[in-house]
């Protein structure tokens, strides 16, 4: 009877840690969005802010969000589909394969304040981009290269050998079998890789605080090579830097910010379920 | 002729395909370039031993002192603190989840974890500014709420995501056959989890303890918010520290590009850059142990 005793007792610890590690997500998300919504309105959101960020709206930090995440998509997805494809279609085991998955995980573990003096260092000052929408796009882009690329090679691994067995022995070409009977089965896996990885840029500050990330502005940016305020920043700067913002804007930009990030990443879970359900083979 | 255009842009995708293959490799080694092409100069005026090793960090005085120990050991407490919180935290769970929980259940806690991981940490660090650091302030009684115990729970919190699904799939990832012969020879559940599952998947979950530490070194928003940024070498857990990530961030954008000071927090990313470098890559190491 003792060993089951035991067994009751450590169970309870385990499910009274997991509490542990779920409860605070419910806390959090509680709290913001009651002290949050009370800010949230089409004002807020699609207003500039006014007397000293205290009054008005935010809508250009959510306005260079949009930029920047929309920017370092377009550097990052085709570059990674095609890195994943590298890996999963033409790379054999060999230590240069072995290197690039090596390279990738720790791209993935850099920390992020780490890409912001990385994308100083090259993009702002080496090429003079300057503090731009470019510069930070850039910068964010590379940092979400190995979320794209991990979940591209999954979606692509997860396609059967036979449907490339079929159409090279039709007479495709290598490249026609992965265009046209590997990659449409992989679309909804490397879709997912695309959201996360609007999430995780969307989120991000430390990249941006060096590349494109500017304090207040009076107008919108007018093309990639002006500053531009952003969401995290933004939320930053309200919260340690500027005394006596009313509680209700810092916790309705917290708001804005936490449902964009977690609307995505909601999207992806849900896609990425749906995909795992339809699949056939 | 027409077979032949097809060949030549064959040709030529496949090699666009292969340069992007190595664009991975590339980027490690333009980060470390760049780091090392703004950061080293700091070790011709301060040498190595200094830099590292002694106890003022006055970036701005006349003349400034270059020693990041202050920093290094702020980093190191709230590590160390953030360590201690989640490892047990996040292992119990991932053992709850993979062994025990049903398997809606088991969705459903994924899910959140997975959500967890995706709050952007200038929110966690928000809502530590907020909520957290005025319950410590209170309860220890302390002139501010902003220590590096405030940093270390919000952190741990930071690290949880990470241990907890790298370690369930190790979990997972260990043979039915095991679970069965345990059971077999007359073992409870919890025996069966804690003496054949756990052990057999050790390796993946150091590997997961190791990751969410390297998360937790590397952060930076949530630990500038709420550890008060004090570069003072501390002595315990009730005092306001500054990590290294922290310094980074916090002084850049004061400093002339070029400058002395600029370097120097440079050579911190140098330092940082280091230390993940490592962790990721003995991590990985272990984690291709689990995978055979």
């Amino acid at each position: 009877m003792k060993a089951q005793t035991e067994q009751k007792i450590a169970i309870s610890i385990l499910f009274f840690c997991t509490f542990l590690v779920v409860v605070p997500v419910l806390i959090i998300l509680i709290i913001i969005s009651i002290k949050g919504a009370e800010a949230l309105n089409l004002t807020f959101l699609l207003d500039m802010p006014r007397d000293g960020m205290t009054k008005g709206g935010i809508f250009p930090a959510i306005l260079g969000t949009v930029y920047l995440v929309t920017g370092a998509i377009l550097f990052a997805v085709p570059l990674g589909v095609l890195s994943a494809i590298y890996l999963v279609e033409y790379a054999k085991d060999t230590p240069l394969s072995r290197l690039i998955k090596l390279a990738i995980v720790n791209l993935a573990g850099v920390p992020s304040v780490v890409y912001g003096l990385f994308g100083l260092g090259i993009f702002v000052i080496f090429f003079g981009f300057g503090a731009s929408i470019l510069s930070g796009s850039l910068t964010l882009g590379i940092m979400i290269l190995p979320v794209i690329i991990t979940s591209a090679r999954e979606a692509l691994e997860s396609v059967p050998k036979s449907f490339r067995i079929v159409s090279l022995s039709l007479g495709a070409s290598k490249w026609q079998t992965i265009r046209h009977s590997v990659l449409p089965h992989a679309i909804p896996g490397i879709l997912t890789g695309t959201i996360l990885g609007l999430g995780r840029a969307a989120g991000e500050t430390a990249p941006i605080l060096f590349t494109v990330a500017a304090f207040y502005l009076p107008k919108l940016p007018q093309s990639i090579f002006d500053q531009t305020m952003a969401l995290p920043y933004h939320l930053y700067v309200i919260s340690t830097q500027v005394p006596g913002i009313p509680e209700h804007v810092r916790y309705g930009t917290a708001l804005v910010l936490l449902l964009l990030v977690l609307l995505l990443n909601l999207g992806a879970i849900i896609l990425r379920y749906q995909f795992r359900k339809k699949k056939k083979w | 002729m027409e077979h032949k255009i097809r060949k030549v842009k064959e040709f030529i995708i496949e090699r666009i395909i292969l340069l992007s293959g190595l664009a991975s490799i590339l980027f490690v080694l333009l980060i470390f370039i760049f780091l090392l092409k703004e950061g080293l100069s700091i070790f011709w005026k301060v040498p190595i031993a200094d830099f590292l090793f002694a106890k003022n960090w006055y970036p701005i005085s006349d003349p400034p002192q270059f020693g990041i120990l202050p920093l290094i050991l702020g980093s190191l407490f709230v590590t160390l603190g953030a360590a201690l919180i989640s490892i047990p935290i996040g292992i119990a769970s991932a053992l709850f989840i993979a062994e025990i929980a049903p398997p809606k259940l088991k969705e459903i806690m994924k899910a959140g974890i997975e959500l967890l991981a995706a709050i952007p940490s200038v929110v966690i660090g928000f809502i530590g500014m907020m909520t957290l650091s005025p319950l410590i302030k209170d309860f220890f009684d302390l002139p501010t709420g902003l220590t590096a115990l405030t940093g270390s729970i919000t952190l741990a919190f930071m690290a949880m995501p990470t241990i907890v699904s790298i370690a369930e799939d190790a979990i997972t990832a260990v043979p039915r056959s095991y679970r069965e012969a345990a059971i077999a020879m007359g073992a409870t559940k919890w025996q069966t989890t804690w003496r054949i599952v756990a052990y057999a998947a050790k390796p993946g979950m150091i590997a997961a303890v190791m990751l969410g530490i390297g998360r937790v070194i590397g952060e930076t928003m949530a630990v500038m918010m709420v550890t008060g940024n004090a570069a003072l070498i501390p002595y315990s857990f009730l005092q306001p520290v500054r990590t290294l990530t922290a310094t980074i961030a916090a002084e850049m954008g004061e400093t002339v590009q070029g400058g002395e000071h600029y370097s120097a927090l440079f050579a911190i990313g140098i330092i940082l850059f280091i230390i993940t470098f490592i962790i990721n890559g003995v991590a990985d190491l272990y984690l291709n142990k689990t995978r055979k």
